[in-house]
């Protein structure tokens, strides 16, 4: 119990400063890089809640992927580091005052609150004993058969969101060659035979 | 203290999304750090979501956690394609360059 209290801990005080970090950094590479070791720390929240299997997901999905994705973008990007956080003093006070205002709101909602006793007979798809199913099996056995609709629809989401960010990005660039196979077939005949008569030429 | 209960989680939760809106209100020269601050709010929510479920024991939080990571992962490709288009038009990620469709 107490590592695990540590453990919590330790992983909700480097998320918390990496988020920090994540909106200060004067670099937006470094912002990329402190994302991804928030990222870590979350992950290691969730095995900590005995949710491996999106703990994992999310070191593969967010680590691997978007977090790979945004470090292309800031270095594709040729953006001028310098007066990036130009405004950045003249937007904080404002920025503060609403995350404080959001908090206060957030904590008066949640100090007087309590769970109702009824709710764990409400439970939709109780958690298995977790010696003897394992969590990403519990998860697998539910998300392909209760939920595969939305399953289905998570992978169309996936679908336009690739073929969106393709069109959004594709472009054809002027004066650049390419091959047109269908040109090259369809010229016609330009060799021709000819019937070279001896000592005479064409 | 150590004995460690839903309410630590959602704090933890909460922290991070108010840093996120915070992220959202300081970064007005660069719309990368403001999509990284909507992946912080994503985040914390999954993290919500997971506290309930484990401390409910209900494997739904859980499946719907999965659906907010996909969705996530669409909104940032997306929104990314979009900047770099944006970048090629403008030569700028400023907000307040994006001002085109005012009328």
């Amino acid at each position: 119990m107490i590592i695990q209290g540590l453990a919590f801990y330790l992983f909700s005080v480097i998320a918390v400063f990496s988020a920090v970090m994540v909106i200060t950094a004067r670099n937006p590479v470094h912002s990329v890089l402190w994302l991804i070791l928030t990222f870590f720390n979350a992950a290691g929240l969730f095995v900590l809640m005995g949710a491996e299997f999106l703990g994992m997901l999310l070191v593969v999905v967010y680590v691997g992927a978007v977090a790979v994705l945004f470090l292309f973008v800031v270095m594709m990007l040729d953006i001028n580091t310098l007066n990036l956080r130009e405004g950045m003093a003249e937007y904080m006070p404002v920025g503060v005052a609403i995350g404080v205002v959001l908090f206060a709101e957030i904590a008066a909602i949640t100090g007087g609150w309590v769970l109702a006793p009824e709710i764990e007979a409400a439970r939709a798809q109780p958690l298995a004993d977790p010696g003897a199913v394992s969590n990403i099996q519990a998860l697998g056995n539910i998300i392909y058969t209760d939920y595969i609709y939305l399953f289905q629809a998570s992978g169309l989401v996936l679908l336009v969101a690739m073929i969106g960010s393709i069109m959004l990005t594709h472009r054809t660039r002027p004066g650049v060659h390419k091959q047109n196979i269908a040109a090259q077939l369809d010229r016609g005949r330009t060799v021709e035979l000819k019937k070279v008569s001896t000592r005479g030429g064409i | 203290m150590l004995t460690i209960g839903l309410s630590h989680y959602l704090s933890v939760s909460a922290i991070l999304f108010v840093l996120g809106v915070i992220g959202i209100f300081m970064n007005r020269k660069n719309v990368v750090i403001i999509l990284m601050s909507i992946e912080l709010m994503l985040l914390s929510v999954n993290v919500n979501m997971v506290a309930f479920s484990t401390f409910l024991h209900d494997l739904v939080g859980q499946v719907f956690s999965l659906f907010i990571l996909t969705v996530a992962a669409a909104e940032a490709a997306i929104g990314l394609a979009i900047l770099v288009v944006f970048f090629r038009n403008r030569g700028s990620i400023a907000v307040e360059d994006i001002n085109q469709m005012k009328g």
